[in-house]
């Protein structure tokens, strides 16, 4: 059991039912409504994780939900850290969850052989 | 011997770990916290690339002899629990971006490997092996092996702590308020905040603020506040593999211009972060936000990496460097009263030279040969003279 | 479209109030907010796309923000600029700086870029959650009460089938009502606070209850809520710990004293799939700070009588100078739109809007007394737990760093372990950190009264909330020159955004 979008039937709130979107999630395909930010139809499909933290490799999805905490950030049609709670779903979005390593240290390296021109 | 140090920055701690280590009872006094100012608004640069040949260079390839021993030093003392200080020799390569520009950038290197610096000129071409996402249509490049990087805050932490296992004793929030003369009017102490303090010498490593606690001990001293802005972009995949910066850099630093002036340069943190730096502006103490000044950076490195276009600025910071009129730090004995002695001025190269002042200051004091020549460093120094008052008796 | 006389930075009700009143009293009004639709965390609402005839069951106060938005849209003389960015702000002497703003869909690309220089500014940021953190609070599945609220008044998206609701403060309440409204079973609601503090908080002048009785109402309503859907309230008790593998799977909550330290014996484990945790409120300090206003020793935005900041000519109301709910961010939004487009306090139209103040304040000052944030929570941490989210920070990573310098300053601490450095720029953790520091080495520091340099507890003070960036914007977009305000071509961009 998990985050789930409320039917519009069994809604005290009667929302119009109104037109699905579909997203691509690391190629997955998402259902969502018209509306709907990009967090909200990949929890509304049941699916609770999508960054990976870059240092211990953990999963993460939205935490505080309006744009401070920055941790449901997603690449959206090309773009990077988009903060997915923030955005708007359009249809067709092409949504890539994001896993950014650290960087390989190169603690006091031999120096490197480059091509030289001097000669 | 007891010596004070005025300033818990960069300065003022490697100066005390290098004295304490020779057993000189040292005490720092910071007015504030340690590593509240300059030391902590850098990007933690250990260049030789952006120096010409010279008497700084030659301060700058002996700090670059003294880093890596120490890096282990360091680590040895301060054990695992402590941060690393992320020192990196990773390198660093200069582009020239017009064509103008190409051969002034090839001409200096040439002077600099004459002058014992590793300088390879590579192909604007071959610069894409070094950098893969660099601008394709630079106009020249020149990789530099030795430069290196360090965390500038972690880097000052760790020299504190190091000073202090070798018996140094810091003393934060408390400021100098007077010099303390002898009969004969030499300087033998301080009136602080908190006491009294006498000691054989005083060094003034107050960074951009030396001027004003040099003139608290009573003598004028030419160091002006010249402020920098440094951007930072979120975390992104590792793509800027050195220090990369545009030849422009080595115009910006060597200049005595008031007016702003900025020059890209780009490098990954070992967070992943990207800092772009970095702006000259002589504006006094003024802190205040300029956006025109971090358009021009960012202007400035997308001419290095377009692909920067989309990346994200999480920050900005800023500090003051401590500019000094001939371009040089100084670093020795005051002429004009003794007792006093000032290890500062070293502008935006205060990171990479600390721990070479403090070796300076420590043979000096001690009355070891220096392992180079400090008369260019002297505050006795010809083309300090202009600027320096002589002593009102 | 000619430079605005006064610019209001937020929709939420403080910034709808004082744009209103600014408009009445005759001044030119931009109003802009980051979202695309009006109404600020407390009104947000369902998209037009999804039109429903029963919104108001999820609102207080519904029509009462219906009436603000339709005057205001309707109004000649009042620009609306939806999902506006401020980014900067640069300080001017005596005026309002100039406000740089990006224009565009969130974290966009190639977004034009305006600059305002008004003759008022407004500020009417609000505040954001504040969740402490606990072992396991950085796994799937837990949410600030803010993100739950947000997500069912917005997308009638729940977080999960069964829910706890914990933390402190009236807001964990009608964040409950609204899980239950939206198909969650809320396993309880848990407030860390003890009844002899909340009785204290709130029974001291019962009369004042009465004049508020517009709040009193909105918290009778959610306790009648809860007993409908027959949700639990708990008092005394907190969560402090979640676990799981990838997500949450249980929580585990002990009862607290009333300093919130956890009493070993008491604690129960109970099988979730989400756990939603707030412990009030963090002001978003970043523009007041970037446009040169004092704080408050309880660091919020300093204003004197007239909603007036320490800067000549910028105001703020709402959550961003205290958090005290809707209808005192209503009263200080009117007062600070009134002041700023000219008016006088003295002015016979504002008296009411002073009346409802003074009520709402002094009620705010008792909510604070009874759900406030005690000391005790730190005890609930272990050496592993995240303290710093984006750059996870560990707390015994941050006591090692702490006892290896020495009691190196909060500033150094920072920058040495990373932790408020990543890109969430500690709006997160930020005051968890002082306050951990604070307490590890007192008077040493530099947190909020703890250092005896005056100069440098300052500096270190606004440190966290300074953010001269105060959101990402591309480098892209930074390099680009601003577009003129008069500039057809980005009349003809606002528009198809907003047709």
């Amino acid at each position: 059991m998990t985050s789930f979008r409320l039917p519009p039937c069994d809604d005290p709130v009667r929302p119009a039912e109104v037109p699905g979107i579909r997203i691509a999630l690391d190629g997955r395909t998402v259902e969502g409504v018209d509306g709907q930010s990009i967090a909200g139809v990949i929890l509304g499909s049941g699916i609770l994780a999508w960054r990976t933290t870059s240092k211990n490799a953990r999963p993460r999805g939205v935490f505080c939900g309006i744009g401070v905490c920055f941790d449901c950030l997603v690449e959206v049609n090309g773009a990077r850290d988009v903060r997915a709670c923030q955005r708007r779903a359009r249809d067709g979005d092409v949504v890539t969850t994001q896993y950014d390593e650290l960087p390989v240290r190169v603690r006091a390296a031999p120096f490197e052989e480059v091509p030289d021109d001097r000669a | 011997m007891k010596v004070i140090v005025i300033g818990g920055g960069i300065i003022g701690a490697a100066t005390a770990r290098s004295l304490a280590r020779r057993g000189i009872a040292t005490t720092v006094l910071e007015r504030g916290r340690n590593v509240g100012g300059t030391s902590s608004a850098g990007e933690g640069n250990l260049l030789l690339s952006d120096k010409g040949p010279g008497d700084e260079l030659r301060l700058t390839q002996y700090s670059s002899t003294l880093w890596p021993r120490v890096d282990a030093e360091l680590a040895d003392e301060l054990g695992p629990g402590f941060p690393s200080v992320e020192f990196e020799r990773k390198g660093g390569v200069v582009v020239a971006t017009t064509a103008e520009g190409a051969q002034p950038l090839l001409d200096f290197a040439a002077a600099q490997r004459s002058a014992g610096v590793i300088a390879h000129a590579v192909q604007p071409n071959d610069a894409r092996c070094l950098e893969p996402h660099l601008n394709p249509d630079i106009t020249a490049a020149v990789h530099y092996p030795e430069d290196a990087q360090v965390q500038p805050v972690i880097m000052t932490e760790a020299l504190i702590a190091s000073a202090m296992l070798s018996g140094a004793q810091f003393s934060e929030n408390e400021a100098v308020l007077a010099g303390i003369r002898n009969p004969q009017g030499a300087l033998v102490g301080v009136t602080t905040t908190k006491r009294a303090l006498y000691a054989d010498a005083v060094i003034v490593a107050s960074g951009p603020w030396s001027g004003e606690v040099a003139a608290l001990l009573g003598v004028n001293l030419p160091v002006r506040p010249r402020r920098g802005m440094v951007l930072v972009t979120s975390r992104m995949p590792h793509r800027i593999l050195h220090k990369v910066y545009d030849a422009d850099y080595v115009g910006a630093v060597g200049s005595g211009e008031a007016a702003l002036q900025t020059s890209s340069v780009v490098e990954t943190t070992a967070a992943g972060t990207v800092l772009i730096g970095s702006s000259r502006q002589q504006v006094g103490f003024d802190s205040r936000l300029d956006v025109a000044v971090l358009r021009e950076l960012a202007q400035k490195a997308l001419r290095l990496f377009p692909f920067l276009a989309g990346i994200p600025v999480m920050r900005s910071y800023g500090g003051f460097r401590p500019f000094m009129p001939d371009h040089l730090p100084v670093i020795g004995p005051d002429p004009r009263l003794p007792g006093l002695w000032h290890a500062t001025g070293h502008e935006g190269a205060g990171i990479g030279l600390s721990v070479a002042t403090g070796a300076l200051l420590a043979d000096l004091l001690t009355g070891v040969a220096p392992a180079i020549d400090v008369l260019p460093f002297s505050p006795s120094r010809a083309s300090l003279a202009p600027h320096l008052e002589q002593l009102v008796a | 479209m000619t430079v605005p006389d006064v610019l209001v930075i937020g929709a939420g009700p403080a910034g709808l109030a004082a744009a209103r009143a600014a408009r009445r009293r005759g001044a030119s009004v931009t109003l802009l907010d980051s979202s695309d639709e009006l109404g600020g965390q407390y009104w947000r609402h369902l998209p037009p796309q999804r039109p429903s005839e029963r919104e108001a069951v999820l609102h207080h106060g519904w029509s009462a923000f219906t009436a603000l938005r339709e005057w205001l849209e309707r109004s000649a003389g009042v620009t609306i600029i939806r999902q506006a960015y401020v980014w900067a702000i640069e300080t001017r002497e005596g005026r309002p700086g100039a406000v740089f703003v990006v224009v565009g869909e969130v974290d966009g690309e190639d977004r034009p870029q305006l600059v305002f220089e008004p003759g008022a500014l407004i500020l009417a940021t609000g505040a954001y959650d504040r969740t402490l953190p606990f072992p396991g609070w950085d796994l799937p599945g837990v949410f600030t009460a803010g993100a739950a609220q947000a997500l069912a008044k917005g997308e009638r998206v729940a977080i999960g089938r069964r829910v706890v609701v914990a933390g402190a403060g009236p807001f964990l309440l009608p964040v409950a009502a609204s899980l239950a409204a939206t198909g969650s079973t809320v396993l309880g609601v848990y407030e860390a606070n003890r009844t002899a503090s909340l009785i204290a908080g709130w029974l001291p002048r019962p009369w004042q209850l009465l004049r508020a009785a517009r709040k009193g109402g909105e918290l009778a309503g959610y306790v009648r809520g809860h007993l409908r859907h027959r949700i639990p309230y708990r008092v005394g008790k907190a969560v402090i710990r979640a676990d799981g593998t990838d997500r949450v799977e249980t929580v585990t909550i002990a009862s607290v004293d009333a300093a919130w330290s956890p009493l070993a014996g008491t604690e129960q484990t109970i099988a979730v799939d989400a756990v939603c945790v707030g412990h009030g409120f963090t002001p978003r300090l970043e523009l007041a700070i970037a446009a040169g206003c004092a704080l408050s020793d309880d660091d919020f935005v300093w204003v004197d009588e007239r909603q007036q900041t320490s800067i000549p000519l910028v105001f703020a109301a709402g959550e961003v100078t205290g958090i005290g709910g809707v209808d005192l961010a209503l009263a200080e939004g009117e007062i600070a739109g009134h002041l700023a487009a000219g008016g006088s306090i003295q002015d016979a139209a504002l008296a009411p809007a002073l009346a409802h103040r003074r009520t709402y304040r002094s009620f705010a000052s008792r909510i604070e007394n009874a759900h406030g944030v005690a000391g005790g929570w730190s005890e609930w941490l272990t050496p592993d737990t995240v303290v710093c989210r984006c750059e996870e920070v560990t707390y015994g990573v941050l006591c090692d760093a702490a006892s290896a310098t020495g009691g190196a300053s909060l500033r150094s601490l920072k920058l040495s372990s990373r932790a408020g450095l990543g890109i969430c720029q500690g709006r997160v953790c930020g005051r968890t950190i002082e306050d951990l520091i604070a307490k590890r080495a007192p008077g040493l520091a530099g947190g909020p009264g703890h250092s005896d340099a005056p100069v440098s507890s300052a500096a270190d003070r606004v440190r966290t909330d300074r953010r001269p960036i105060a959101v990402p914007i591309r480098l892209g977009e930074l390099a680009a020159e601003p577009t003129p305000l008069s500039s057809p071509s980005l009349s003809d961009r606002l528009r198809e955004r907003h047709p």
